[in-house]
């Protein structure tokens, strides 16, 4: 293929990739603390939470759907895990409740827009709200902590220069990447979003397709609510809260159209790499926090319609 | 004339079909052989689509019967239509814009390496091939297909309905909204197919294009057939009048489509 397409199809994660070394760039020369390991670690430890959640979210929103129970369902599986372990369960099975949770919301929300044809955005708004609704319950409102060393390792443990967090992230990436790229569920994710009624007109089974993509984002959220509850060592029952609009900013700051048919892991991951280095620099330089969710949002919309105006051009 | 036009390919006998108190279709009979375009002529309403959906498999009939290739069947699923070789091009209802030409062409029934990844490279090579055979111009498989002209997506829907086992092509309108470059393309496409042995149905409203590419016309008029004809026997003039019922029905000595 001419690299003249491959470049202008790759336009946005190309541009990302421009402003993500420009912000270190600038970030080195500002601060002095800022160009190290340690640093780079701590943005990628930061990060690893988003980037699980807008890995799910990609595939998603490139199937033509959304999923805005992702941020709650992740506090959800980090509340059962929790109320399991306190029940002397064990860690493992602990873990393994707290999917399995996730994964049955992910299948509700699957079945729901497949079969009942609900739009996604009001189904997933609702089961949002039920999860929640039922981590609230599940905790009484309160926090629940002290867990054992072996589920703390998921959130605080290393392994050689990263630590499990990033680890998680890191493979749940390539997985996308792999997934996506090689597989027929990520082609068929694509065909989903880019025309799902001309891939339900060759026999392929599209409801099963589409439920089997808002299981792998319930997998990817409780997988970050795992990460989330094993750091803080704690269970909050309001964890999460928006978590879901950070993954869906990270997805199209990627490059992945919001009307499905087109995605790029790479550009998610980058997006949310960038996010964090905004976030980490930010800091570093000692802006308040609420001045930073204005950049980080001022931001976000610039990329956004540059890319975008650059694609109607093209 | 060879062996292949004397049996017809597809045969429909008597197929009635009723919605509510509306009868759609009130008893069609028509034969397609392969090595023909038959032309599908007709105002508005007159159970044009209605028939293409009963071949397709996307609605059954109430009663009448359907023969492809000596098998008969009552109904069709959308699944056995195609097994049996017809297949509707859809000019944009069937491509996913988004994805590459061979990814478009092996939609649904795509190559696997160890039963697992996608053989994107077998898929590549297969569709040039197949694009060469049915003479589609396309400069690069892989290119995304929104960036591709109606007439060339009209190309790619025909190699994917080709590469699904199609024999018998029924187009609905392919020409609607293409320029003149295009139309023409599409035309002479679709001469090729039938010149190729497939047998090719074509819904058109615009008269000079059926005149141009068919080799037998069915007139349709309020869900009934009121003449098959062959092309080169009649005037635009005499369809027209059929279409509208100002004639009254005609019918050709021998309904065969030998030319």
């Amino acid at each position: 293929m001419s690299i003249r397409i491959k470049m202008q199809k790759m336009f946005p994660q190309l541009l990302l990739t421009g402003v993500l070394l420009l912000l270190i760039v600038i970030l080195s020369i500002t601060s002095e603390y800022f160009l190290s390991w340690e640093n780079f670690r701590n943005i990628l430890d930061q990060s690893s939470v988003h980037i699980l959640l807008a890995i799910g979210m990609t595939f998603v929103i490139a199937s033509g759907g959304i999923d805005l129970s992702v941020g709650n369902l992740a506090a959800l599986s980090g509340v059962v895990m929790a109320v399991a372990m306190k029940q002397d369960i064990g860690v493992f099975p602990a873990v393994l409740l707290g999917y399995f949770v996730a994964l049955l919301f992910g299948l509700i929300n699957g079945l729901i827009v497949s079969y009942i044809k609900i739009s996604p955005f009001i189904t997933t708004l609702a089961s949002m709200s039920i999860a929640r609704g039922f981590a609230l319950i599940l905790t009484g409102g309160v926090s629940i902590y002290g867990f054992s060393t072996t589920f703390k390792f998921w959130g605080t443990g290393s392994i050689g220069p990263i630590n499990p967090p990033i680890l998680l992230s890191l493979i749940f990436s390539i997985l996308g990447i792999f997934l996506l790229a090689k597989t027929l569920w990520g082609k068929y994710s694509l065909a989903l979003g880019g025309n799902g009624e001309a891939l339900r007109y060759t026999g392929v089974n599209v409801g099963l397709y589409r439920i089997s993509i808002y299981c792998f984002s319930a997998i990817c959220a409780a997988t970050a609510g795992l990460i989330m509850t094993a750091r803080l060592n704690s269970a909050a029952p309001l964890a999460g809260a928006t978590y879901e609009l950070d993954a869906i900013a990270a997805v199209v700051l990627g490059g992945t159209s919001m009307k499905g048919g087109k995605a790029s892991i790479i550009g998610t991951f980058i997006a949310c790499l960038t996010l964090g280095v905004i976030r980490n620099g930010l800091t570093m330089l000692a802006v308040p926090t609420y001045y930073q969710l204005v950049i980080t949002g001022s931001i976000i919309l610039a990329a956004i319609i540059i890319s975008e105006l650059r694609s109607r051009e093209a | 004339m060879s062996a292949d036009l004397v049996q017809p390919f597809l045969q429909v006998k008597g197929v009635k079909k009723k919605y509510g108190s509306v009868e759609a279709l009130r008893g069609i009979s028509l034969s397609v052989y392969t090595g023909e375009v038959l032309a599908i002529v007709g105002d508005n309403g007159a159970g044009k689509s209605t028939i293409i959906k009963i071949l397709s498999g996307a609605i059954s009939p109430d009663s009448g019967e359907i023969i492809i290739a000596g098998k008969h069947y009552q109904r069709l699923q959308p699944r056995e239509a195609i097994a049996a070789g017809i297949s509707t091009v859809y000019q944009d209802l069937a491509l996913v814009n988004t994805l590459d030409i061979a990814d478009n062409i092996f939609l649904g029934r795509e190559h696997l390496k160890h039963g697992f990844t996608l053989d994107r490279k077998r898929m590549h090579r297969e569709s040039t091939e197949l694009l060469r055979q049915l003479g589609i111009k396309i400069p690069i498989i892989q290119t995304e297909v929104s960036y591709l002209s109606g007439g060339q997506r009209q190309g790619v829907a025909v190699a994917r309905v080709v590469h699904q086992g199609g024999k018998l092509l029924i187009f609905d309108e392919p020409t609607a909204a293409m320029g003149i470059n295009e139309t023409r393309a599409v035309l002479r496409l679709i001469k090729s197919l039938a010149e190729n042995g497939f047998g090719v149905v074509v819904i058109s409203h615009n008269m000079d294009q059926v005149f141009d590419i068919s080799d037998r016309i069915c007139v349709m008029r309020q869900g009934e057939i009121v003449g098959q004809v062959k092309t080169d026997e009649v005037d635009p003039q005499d369809v027209v009048a059929m279409i509208t019922g100002a004639a009254v029905l005609r019918e050709t000595s021998d309904d065969r489509g030998s030319k």
